[in-house]
């Protein structure tokens, strides 16, 4: 008997919040309008100051309606509203042609290609470092105090360095942006599979063992599809990660291409209306590529039976 | 490892050996036995080799570990010798590597004994990483050394260390700035303020529900974008820093603290109405101390990711102190040792906090099942 079927009822909602659909979404949605009034609300108070004093520079004659709406289509806004940042986010995707350096698409891209090459080799070494720590106890007791210290080293402190070196060596571009993200992401693949190799319970282990099964049957029958839900949480954050990796990449490398080298670029120019379009790709591209992972677990959890 | 392995592998490392004083160490230098000090710690860990492979037991560590030592001396002392640093021959390697396999072959053997009594089981889990990372820096030293790599594109720990020994004033005024300004204001005020944010949508079930896919959208977001935009608005001191601190700590707070505070189950909750506890009371008494290890989650989680915020804040813009702008700036004036000074910094900052976050889990949440077994 679990604690949950001796609880008292739950006092009953209101009638019109028990819908469904409503007591799902309605709290969302309340909470983005709210969040975007305040956005609102910010941009005019932040705005406001600048707005005015332009209007003053210039000895025109100003009412108070003409500096609220020029808060709202400030050129260069301490911080712009957000129609202006998905207008000029739309205007970057589909305003130019796909490859084009102003188009948001083509930097997307290019940061997606080293995400996803950092965020492939990170994944697979965090793999193969969770098999070997699973197997050996050697390694478990060396090797797994220095992975958690790895991550106690601010990691992206290293990506001038990496860039440094493997500039020295003739690697440019790519790969050095994407063995950041590599770095970065390798962790929760391998912290998440240890757990999910382990995860079998003793009972299934020695039901392996009397059937004499060999370490290799062992992994392949139980432990591999044991720790399938643990391998697409740890991707689902890995992802994430790598994405994050490969974007601060491009900040030091002076990279002229990426959402990276967007961010820079508007942060020394002032174009801030440019910095949170940027931001608001990858957001969106953040967003894209946990949802992929997510549909593949649901494919890959359907094939194995799971309903 | 049985014990005929071990034995080989002893055996092996004392042939290593052998070989050393045949080859020599680097071209046009003077063979190992016309430097005296340097074959008594070859001949000696020789000795100590074959008497490991004799043992091939316990004993044996103790007697291979000594030899690694005697190996790691000598080889460390030929590269104090001009004409091997760089241009290192077989010689050298040899004796490096009678060193790398006897301190393998006693890792593999410490990690693969049980022992009983908990003093010791708890002296053998430190001692094994750290004898590896000891190995690895050895190989660092002596490959960076011995290859002759140019400074400029890795140098040896050992320079670092030395860099980091003379230039402490520089590092003591980063670390301030860095992580006593920016990081320790903006990590409790965004883990203040997430677990607030978090009670408030524990007791207001509406908000809860809202804030919770948000909260877990935004801190999958890469945040840290957010940098330029907090040094244009507060500027490029650390306030800026402790801005983009604030924001990447909250959300995973926000949601690990919301996690804990409804992990409290059924029954107590009951308890506590049937005590006719007041809100605060069985937050206080009943949610909170349940929540803790959730908190404490989200806390270490914040403690690596303030310090990564913190640093890529100041790539954009600082004062002309901070790790971050040390690194980016020494990093273009091919200072790596320098780099890898302040990156040992921020190591050492980060995993003394870690540290010290996880010590007050330990004082705090005591009673929870994974420390009491």
């Amino acid at each position: 008997m679990t604690s949950n079927s001796l609880a008292l009822p739950a006092p009953r909602s209101r009638a019109l919040l028990k819908h469904p659909i409503i007591a799902r979404y309605a709290p969302i949605a309340t909470m983005v309008a709210a969040l975007v009034a305040i956005w609102y609300i910010a941009a005019v108070a932040m705005n406001w100051s600048l707005v005015r004093d332009g209007f003053e520079r210039e000895e025109t004659t100003y009412a108070t309606t003409d500096v609220l709406l020029g808060t709202m289509e400030a050129e260069r806004p301490l911080l712009p509203a957000p129609h202006q940042v998905l207008e000029a986010f739309y205007d970057g995707v589909f305003g130019y042609p796909p490859l084009a350096p102003r188009s948001l698409v083509y930097h997307a891209l290019v940061t997606l290609s080293a995400t996803l090459l950092g965020f492939f080799l990170g994944a697979l070494f965090g793999v193969v470092l969770a098999l070997l720590i699973v197997h050996s106890r050697v390694l478990k007791r060396g090797l797994l105090p220095w992975i958690i210290c790895s991550q106690m080293v601010p990691v992206l402190a290293l990506a001038p360095i990496f860039i440094v070196v493997l500039g020295a060596l003739g690697l440019h571009g790519l790969l050095p942006k994407s063995i950041i993200s590599a770095y970065l992401c390798f962790f929760p693949v391998a912290i998440g599979m240890v757990k999910g190799f382990t995860s079998p319970e003793p009972l299934q282990l020695e039901l392996m063992r009397t059937w004499s099964a060999t370490p290799r049957q062992v992994l392949w029958k139980l432990r591999w599809p044991a720790s399938v839900p643990y391998l697409f949480t740890s991707l689902k954050v890995a992802v994430s990660i790598s994405l994050v990796g490969a974007i601060v990449a491009e900040l030091p490398t002076g990279a002229e291409a990426g959402i990276g080298a967007r961010l820079l670029s508007g942060s020394y120019y002032g174009q801030t209306i440019q910095l949170w379009a940027a931001l608001v790709a990858a957001a969106v591209l953040a967003s894209a590529l946990i949802g992929v992972i997510g549909l593949i677990e649901r494919a890959v959890a359907r094939r194995m039976g799971a309903r | 490892m049985d014990a005929r392995t071990f034995r080989l592998g002893f055996f092996f490392a004392a042939g290593a050996i052998g070989l050393a004083f045949v080859l020599s160490p680097a071209p046009q230098s003077a063979p190992l036995l016309a430097r005296p000090l340097v074959w008594q710690l070859c001949a000696g860990a020789a000795v100590l080799l074959l008497l490991a492979a004799w043992f091939a037991d316990l004993r044996a560590i103790t007697a291979g570990l000594a030899a690694a030592i005697l190996c790691a001396a000598a080889s460390l002392l030929l590269l104090r010798d001009p004409a091997v640093a760089g241009s290192a021959r077989g010689g050298f390697w040899a004796i490096v590597i009678a060193c790398w396999l006897s301190a393998a072959l006693c890792v593999v053997h410490l990690g693969a004994t049980h022992q009983l009594r908990r003093n010791r089981q708890r002296a053998l889990d430190l001692l094994i990483p750290l004898l590896f990372g000891a190995t690895v820096i050895y190989l660092w030293e002596v490959a960076v050394r011995g290859f002759g790599v140019p400074p400029v594109l890795l140098p040896s720990p050992s320079a670092a260390a030395a860099r980091f020994a003379a230039s402490l004033p520089i590092l003591a005024t980063d670390f301030v700035q860095t992580f006593i300004r920016g990081v320790l204001i903006g990590y409790v005020i965004g883990c203040g303020a997430g677990l607030l944010v978090a009670i408030l949508a524990h007791r207001f079930e509406f908000l809860g529900r809202g804030l919770l896919p948000l909260g877990n959208f935004f801190s999958a977001l890469p945040l840290v974008g957010i940098a330029p935009i907090m040094v244009m608005w507060f500027g490029f001191d650390w306030p800026s820093k402790a801005a983009v601190v604030v924001l990447i700590t909250f959300f995973p707070m926000l949601v690990n603290a919301l996690a804990g505070l409804s992990a409290a189950g059924h029954i107590e909750r009951d308890l506590m109405r049937s005590y006719a506890a007041s809100y605060g009371q069985s937050l206080t008494k009943l949610h909170l101390p349940a929540a803790l290890p959730f908190i404490f989650n989200a806390l270490k989680i914040n403690a690596t990711l303030a310090l990564i915020g913190a640093i890529v804040a100041e790539f954009f813009g600082t004062p002309t102190q901070g790790i971050g702008f040390r690194i980016s700036t020494e990093a273009g004036r091919m200072a790596i040792d320098m780099v890898w000074a302040e990156i040992a910094l921020a190591a050492l900052a980060g995993m003394a906090f870690y540290g010290l976050v996880t010590l007050a889990e330990r004082a705090t949440t005591f009673w929870h099942p994974s420390y009491r077994t």
